[in-house]
């Protein structure tokens, strides 16, 4: 439903009169967003009704996170970002390493292409995870999105879940159905995503309704999952204990590729185009979505001097072992891919196969007291 | 006052025409503009698809909420496109607390009590006592000479605070304000707030300019307002571009604040150490009406219409808008199963010394009155300074070991 367009009746003042405080901002849209740009985009809507200050009303409201940069604005449909693309061009280029509005994005699922990845030792590497999200074409995004069309989502989603078998036959739970058992068995596997408490997403509306129409679907082996309307519409998961990454991504390529099958027959795909890949809610995530990374236990790398920069220069991110939100505890970190948009889904993940044997060889040099000047990696 | 207000309604707004023509009128919203886009969301999604899942839901919105009232209502906007999914979602977001039982919806703009009335006459209803906006009407009363016994024993009664708040007209509330709106509000009140004399003299602080330890002291001090945190604010988008056009204004003494943009456009308070609750009154009224005078001399007035008093965000705030109330101890009292009976018939409430969301602590409480709409400012007032001594006068006998009463049910409204 038409989110309220407030828009017309914010015309009777000036631009500058609404113009937000950015002076003590530190996200991607506080850098890019200016006066003109501002004064350019504001009479515009989405044809559902969003506009640029709800693109960026997360961003206004959170001036700045400690341990990673925001972006500071959301899509609220696919139209967005063609719309609002005056300030979310700049904005993807600055947090995809310059990729331009005319650059071409390449999927890349086949998981056969990925080299290794099966050998990333276990008593360093905990667990490896695979993640990306996918939105459904003819919804809007979950910043805006009504009840009535979260709830179609949801359905949808179960009746494309459950045509799943053989390794990926599973179950859905829905948040708002489920038993206290279901409830901390959930807790326990570290499947399940409690309601949101960072303000980077109850100011950009995604806990609207909580916990309406949101659940979790898992195989029965509890390898392969999917989240119903968190973030996006929907997260789809690949993980397990050790240091298997080949058959986390195989699992992967290989579910995903059977979810979107069942959406097409039903007429609903996922969306994509050639520039910007997948489709999502935060610009952050375009591209290939895809996330993926590994649990593994650095405690001498990781106070390293050069730490930072064998990071920067693999092209990898680190967190702390409870998301994106989240402090790294005792030594464990939380290392992943940090591109997104303008490589493949092997590209990527290789990325997190090469770099991490590494990490754990230079982790193994340093328990022996030796220099590991030698193996600092060029730049990828 | 009121007559004042009904002739000042030279053309803001039609609507504002409509809201205060009271009862019987057909006050019709504005509906959606028409698109394609729109039109055909509308009949992919019916209003049955979008009616909220409000079955582990208590608060009043959730109790009068039905579909059909939904499916008349969801399509309609009030003149600045303020919608019915908007007024509700912060009683969607929020089932219940567990201290109060909350409202469960907002308004967007003085308009919004009149194109959605047919759920906020109900929710009006529920909260204010079976008040009736289409058949009654509320009494304003500011004369504070009117109080008696409006002192307190300050051996119980550690302070003493009056509140109210007040919308300006022509700009759209928290919940629904562009900052444009919200800084035209900020910039409307200081500038009449800088014409305060005498003991109401004083100076305005904004919240973007304050540092920590500043804003740090005013919360201690109790004056200032919190950052937002509670998930009742916050679900109703009156957080939003925080600190931007936020502030406060006190006197001097600091007796007498004002609140800038927190969940109204401005909250007056008028409060003291100790129990001179008549002097609080009488400063509070006084200055109230200096500042009313200030802003009209600019061409700007305040909500109001006949039917439901000050029109503010809360509907649980509509007639007077006035939370009077002590910081009280009452160990006795408070450990005796009476206790709440005692406040029920005297029409008070409790809450913790933080403020509504907050738990007492110890034997200290914060008493105030429960009503808002149907009573006028002297006549809570007079009920508040009456209760408390009445819960003064049970303490002291419990501690001399003598029995206490629970008094007869206070009327609801005047007749």
């Amino acid at each position: 439903m038409a989110k309220n367009c407030h828009n017309d009746y914010k015309m009777k003042f000036s631009g500058d009169e609404e113009f937000p405080d950015l002076s003590l901002h530190n996200n991607h849209m506080a850098k890019v967003l200016t006066k003109d740009i501002y004064n350019k985009l504001r009479g515009k809507s989405t044809p559902s009704g969003f506009t640029v200050d709800d693109i960026i009303q997360t961003g206004v409201d959170n001036p700045g996170h400690p341990f990673i940069m925001t972006v500071g604005c959301v899509a609220g449909d696919e139209e967005s970002y063609e719309v609002f693309k005056d300030l979310l061009d700049p904005i993807i280029s600055d947090r995809h390493s310059g990729y331009k509005p005319t650059d071409k994005h390449r999927t890349d699922l086949n998981f056969e292409n990925l080299k290794g990845g099966d050998d990333l030792d276990p008593a360093y590497v905990l667990s490896s995870r695979v993640r990306t999200g996918r939105s459904i074409k003819g919804f809007t995004l979950p910043p805006h999105n009504s009840r009535g069309e979260r709830r179609t989502i949801e359905k949808l989603s179960i009746e494309a879940l459950a045509t799943l078998s053989g390794e990926f036959k599973g179950k859905y739970f829905p948040l708002n159905g489920m038993t206290d058992q279901e409830q901390d068995q959930l807790i326990n596997d570290h499947f399940l995503f409690d309601k949101p408490v960072s303000t980077l997403l109850t100011c950009a509306g995604m806990a609207r309704d909580w916990p309406d129409a949101r659940g979790i679907w898992h195989n029965d082996a509890k390898t392969f999952l999917v989240w119903v309307n968190e973030e996006d519409h929907l997260r789809v998961i690949s993980m397990q204990q050790g240091g298997n990454m080949k058959e986390v991504f195989r699992r992967f390529c290989t579910g995903l590729l059977k979810i979107e099958e069942t959406f097409k027959k039903h007429n609903h795909g996922f969306m994509w185009n050639e520039h910007l890949g997948y489709v999502l809610t935060c610009p952050s995530n375009l591209g290939t979505g895809l996330r993926g990374g590994v649990h593994v236990k650095l405690p001498k790398l990781s106070t390293h001097a050069k730490f930072g920069e064998i990071l920067g220069r693999l092209r990898l991110q680190k967190r702390g072992t409870g998301g994106v939100d989240t402090a790294s505890v005792g030594g464990v970190f939380d290392i992943s891919n940090a591109d997104r948009l303008g490589s493949s889904e092997v590209d990527q993940v290789q990325m997190v196969v090469d770099g991490v044997k590494l990490m754990v060889a230079m982790e193994k040099k340093l328990e022996k007291s030796e220099s590991i000047d030698d193996m600092i990696p060029a730049q990828k | 006052m009121a007559t004042q207000f009904t002739r000042m309604l030279a053309g803001r707004n039609t609507a504002v025409v409509l809201a205060s023509l009271g009862a019987g009128t057909l006050a019709t919203g504005y509906l959606l503009t028409d698109s394609t886009a729109a039109a055909e969301r509308r009949m992919l999604y019916p209003p049955s698809a979008d009616f909220p899942d409000l079955r582990k839901h208590n608060n009043c919105m959730a109790a009068s909420l039905t579909p059909a009232i939904y499916a008349h209502l969801r399509d309609k906007t009030t003149p600045n496109n303020w919608t019915l999914n908007q007024s509700i979602q912060t009683g969607v977001d929020n089932p219940g607390h567990p201290f109060i039982k909350t409202v469960g919806m907002v308004a967007g703009d003085e308009e919004t009590y009149e194109v959605f009335s047919e759920i906020f006459d109900p929710v009006i209803k529920d909260r204010h006592n079976g008040y009736d906006p289409r058949t009654m009407k509320h009494p304003t009363d500011l004369d504070s000479s009117k109080i008696t016994s409006g002192v307190f024993d300050e051996r119980y009664v550690l302070s003493s605070r009056v509140r109210t708040g007040r919308s300006i007209r022509g700009l759209s509330l928290p919940p629904a304000c562009s900052r444009a709106e919200r800084r035209e509000v900020e910039r409307v009140a200081v500038m009449a707030l800088s014409g305060l004399k005498g003991d109401l003299a004083g100076r305005y602080y904004s919240l973007g300019d304050m540092n920590e330890r500043e804003q740090q002291q005013l919360i201690d001090e109790h004056f200032l307002f919190d950052k937002p945190v509670s998930p009742l604010l916050m679900s109703a988008g009156m957080a939003r571009d925080w600190p931007d056009a936020r502030g406060i204004w006190h006197n001097n003494q600091k007796n007498f604040l004002i609140w800038i943009n927190e969940e109204d456009h401005t909250r007056i308070i008028s409060m003291e150490k100790g129990g001179n609750m008549k002097r609080v009154f009488e400063r509070f009224c006084r200055g109230l009406k200096q500042v009313e005078q200030l802003i009209h001399e600019r061409g700007w007035e305040f909500m109001w219409n006949e039917r439901l008093g000050y029109i503010l965000t809360c509907p649980s705030n509509l007639g007077t808008g006035l939370r009077a109330g002590v910081h009280v101890r009452l160990p006795n009292l408070s450990k005796d199963p009476r206790f709440s009976k005692i406040l029920e018939n005297l029409r008070l409430q409790k809450r913790g010394t933080g403020g509504v969301d907050t738990a007492a602590t110890g034997d200290t409480f914060d008493i105030s009155n429960n009503d808002r709409l149907g009573k006028s400012e002297v006549e809570l007032v007079q009920l508040v300074v009456d209760g408390v001594n009445y819960l003064i006068d049970c303490e002291k006998r419990l501690e001399r070991g003598q029995d206490i009463k629970i008094p007869t049910p206070l009327a609801q409204f005047r007749r």
